[in-house]
């Protein structure tokens, strides 16, 4: 025959330490309050799951604040309607846990509203408690997003009107429609009968966590006699006479069957394993080159239209810049330079370590459209380079203290059989003029920016293209042409 | 080891992962929402969790809770989304859980613009949530430093059980530049003996910032406070440059320390005697070594994209020492070498 055995469930503490005070026995829970009902069921069936281990209890704000002063398991006190968030990380970094989200009305459904929503609708896989006693009792009694039409409290003093606070939150109702919870019920504890659907709840809620089925939330409609100012019995009535018509108990959503577990992914990750989904794995070549430093510094500004492929041609000058042992920056335009349909970016190639990143007197202009050429001319250091698209640009550059670099990059692309590779002519002319980089280290770099093959023949074609170019005008210029000077 | 040219927010999340970050946490904001790109992408890859948060507050407390249940873990924004995050890093604080928030600071205040600014020194530095408690606070000024700092930044927090932030901005995001990135760091030695993990040998503890009775509040503030002044016994770098015979000395932090060092260049180019002094923690301040350095140089000059913020903390430390003059951009303006040359030399006119 089965022996009744009356004792505080093992998840619960005998004494209740970390209570302030003489009294280490008592809850701080007020005569008649559902808290404490609530936190014996759900301990006793952390016991009979035997997961006390496993456990963590998540305590709000509000009454339930003090919830770890009882729970014999692990605790993390959070912030005001963020349980659910909180118990996301927990569970997330912690997968084998057993989490339980415990909230009030105020916590749950007014300040973390959205995310017990959001918690419940990534489909989290922990079980949330969700006291409803229309009221937020640990401030003295004031509006909850629960307390009924009509209802007193402090701050409804003439009673909650549907003109300026609307109608009591359904929260059972309102997550039900969503389609990843997989158990929702709301059940009360007015008596040996509904405290019994209570307890069935708690565990079915925990189990389904335990077998991983997904997020589960047991609303419980509990008696608050000090936020209500009535003795308890009458308390209790409050709640079936007021309470259920509005929030009827049920089940609101119950797929545990349907629904497979989640399966739980154990695998550890090896150090190549990190480098590799880091995509650093290949790196290694370059991390070897030397940086070199007895070159100047190279300041550019390459600016074209959108589409002209103009970061591209800005990194593939870095990358292989980097190989080479330069140090390098590449970085976009930022701000008001962006305006104008123009596309363009700052990249300096140095011998030695670079200060500002932001070109502001480039020695190195490359236009690829006439708009860059007028914008960027003035900026450019005495005795700069303009490298420019003189298939696209009808107008030569007007300064005299520069160097003029035509290259017909457009129509040269075109002859190699698109005219998007007209970015990489330009490069290439570059390359050929001042030698700033290696053709090869250009020509090595390009399947590390290039995804397609047939794109990285185009572009290796394109470059040698532009290779020639260069070193056709610094024959005709018969002047040999350093970097650095007056870079800035 | 390996090399690659990458953007200064994918190396501040690929140098998380390499220090054993296994959780992000994050919002979509500009421009910090490449790090939270960057993360979806690659946590998957390494075991570990990304999710795209409902809310600014939703992150830094699942932040809470992943930290909670000692896995390192991260979350960043941009300047109105890190005013959000304040409640909740103060929580991780008072609790003492080890996170790494990165603010890529941008135009305010309000929703103000996206472009680069430092106006967010205060609300980062000075603590921003409530209470009594402080946090390393690292500046970068280029991609390897948002890979290595992001790297330190796991180990000081686990070191000081304390967040830790890295205050950075647009530019030194977007820019891309050459990172060496180390090896995965093997982190077995952490203490996660306090943290909550839902086993037997963790089920005795609690995470919690409630200290309700006065006297046992002020006892938690004096042990952090005694953290705190570790910090700042420890924990300050500053990086100088041309820095011992300067008669005008720069302070500026992130890209505008980038900035600066390019001025020094061109000032030393004409004489001038200009130096820097860059400070890489913004908390703890370097004031030290700025009022030994108040003994030697004749003028600071601060150069700041706020209308001044950590020029505050310059005086401080200088005590009247030196004049301490202010240089400011703001709004997502930042000075060319050549203005704040020009500066310079308006100074030395007098």
């Amino acid at each position: 025959m089965a022996k009744k055995i009356l004792k505080k469930p093992d998840a619960l503490y005998d004494v209740f330490e970390r209570k302030p005070g003489v009294d280490k026995t008592m809850t701080h829970y007020c005569p008649g309050c559902g808290h404490g009902i609530l936190h014996k069921l759900i301990a006793e069936a952390i016991d009979d799951l035997g997961v006390a281990d496993r456990t963590i209890f998540v305590s709000p704000v509000g009454c339930s604040v003090f919830a770890y002063y009882y729970f014999d398991v692990g605790n993390v006190q959070v912030a005001h309607g963020r349980a659910p968030a909180v118990a996301t990380g927990l569970k997330r970094a912690s997968p084998n846990s057993i989490v339980i989200s415990y909230q009030g009305d105020g916590d749950l459904a007014a300040i973390g509203g959205n995310n017990i929503l959001q918690a419940a609708n990534r489909g989290e896989l922990f079980t949330v408690f969700f006291i409803n006693n229309g009221i937020y009792g640990m401030t003295g009694g004031q509006m909850a997003p629960t307390t009924l039409i009509g209802q007193k409290t402090t701050t409804t003093p003439y009673g909650r009107t549907i003109r300026n606070e609307g109608y009591p939150i359904r929260v059972c109702e309102l997550l039900a429609t969503l389609e990843s919870p997989v158990y929702i019920e709301r059940t009360a504890m007015t008596d040996a009968k509904n405290i019994a659907r209570t307890r069935r709840a708690v565990r079915k809620a925990l189990r389904c966590q335990v077998d991983r089925k997904g997020f589960s939330l047991v609303e419980v409609l509990s008696s608050c006699p000090s936020g209500w100012k009535v003795e308890p019995r009458e308390a209790l009535k409050w709640i079936e006479e007021k309470m259920m018509p509005y929030f009827p108990l049920g089940v609101y959503k119950d797929v545990i069957e349907e629904r497979e577990p989640v399966e739980l992914v154990e695998r550890t990750y090896t150090s190549a394993d990190i480098m590799k989904g880091l995509a650093l794995a290949d790196g290694e070549a370059a991390a070897r080159a030397p940086r070199h430093e007895d070159v100047g510094e190279m300041a550019m500004k390459i600016a074209g239209f959108g589409g002209q492929g103009i970061l591209f041609l800005g990194l593939a000058l870095a990358e292989t810049g980097m190989d080479e042992g330069l140090h390098v920056t590449w970085l976009p335009s930022y701000g008001p330079e962006m305006r104008g349909g123009t596309a363009n970016c700052h990249v300096i190639l140095s011998g030695r370590r670079v200060g500002a990143p932001l070109v502001s007197i480039p020695n190195v202009l490359i236009a690829l459209n006439r708009p860059s050429l007028e914008k960027f001319e003035p900026a450019l250091s005495e005795g700069g380079l303009i490298l420019y698209d003189s298939s696209l640009i009808d107008i030569s550059p007007s300064r005299k203290d520069i160097i003029p670099l035509p290259v017909p990059a457009t129509k040269l692309a075109d002859e190699l059989g698109s005219t998007r590779a007209a970015n990489m002519v330009a490069m290439g002319a570059l390359i050929g003029y001042t030698d700033v980089v290696s053709v090869d280290g250009a020509i090595a770099a390009l399947p590390r920016l290039v995804k397609r093959d047939e794109l990285i023949s185009l572009n290796e074609a394109a470059i040698r293209k532009g290779v020639e170019q260069g070193r056709q005008l610094r024959a005709k210029q018969k002047v040999a042409v350093g970097t650095g000077k007056g870079a800035r | 080891m390996a090399r690659e040219l990458i953007k200064g927010n994918d190396a501040l999340v690929k140098g998380a992962i390499l220090a054993g970050c296994r959780s992000y946490f994050g919002y979509p904001i500009t421009p910090a929402s490449e790090i939270a790109e960057a993360a979806a992408r690659f946590m998957p890859l390494v075991g570990g969790t990304f999710i795209q948060a409902e809310s600014e507050v939703a992150a830094i407390n699942m932040v809470y809770g992943a930290a909670s249940a000692g896995q390192r873990t991260m979350t960043a924004s941009s300047s109105p989304g890190f005013s959000l995050k304040q409640e909740g890093i103060s929580y991780c604080a008072g609790s003492e859980l080890p996170c790494v928030i990165a603010n890529i600071v941008r135009g305010g205040p309000g929703l103000g613009n996206i472009a680069p600014e430092q106006g967010d020194y205060f609300q980062t530095v000075k603590g921003g949530g409530h209470g009594n408690y402080r946090v390393i606070v690292f500046a970068p000024n280029s991609a390897q430093e948002m890979c290595d700092f992001s790297m330190l930044a796991f180990d000081l927090a686990d070191k000081y059980r304390n967040p830790v932030l890295i205050m950075s901005d647009g530019f030194t995001g977007q820019m891309m530049e050459p990172v060496d990135f180390p090896e995965p760091k093997p982190v077995p030695e952490r203490d996660e003996s306090w943290a909550v993990c839902g086993d037997a040998d963790t089920r005795p503890n609690l995470i919690s910032s409630i200290y309700l009775e006065p006297e046992e509040l002020e006892a938690h503030i004096k042990k952090l406070k005694a953290k705190y002044d570790e910090m700042q016994r420890t924990e300050v770098r500053y990086e100088e440059y041309e820095a011992d015979d300067a008669e005008i000395m720069l302070i500026g932090f992130g890209i505008v320390s980038r900035v600066l060092r390019s001025v020094v260049d061109r000032a030393r180019e004409k004489g001038l005697k200009v130096g820097l002094l860059r400070p890489i923690t913004l908390w703890p301040f370097p004031s030290k070594r700025i009022a030994q350095r108040a003994k030697q140089v004749e003028t600071f000059l601060v150069v700041e994209l706020s209308t001044g913020q950590m020029v505050e903390d310059v005086q401080l430390a200088v005590m009247n020492e030196a004049p301490v003059r202010l240089y400011w951009r703001a709004g997502g303006v930042v000075p060319t070498a050549e203005e704040i040359l020009g500066e310079i030399e308006k100074m030395i006119e007098g």
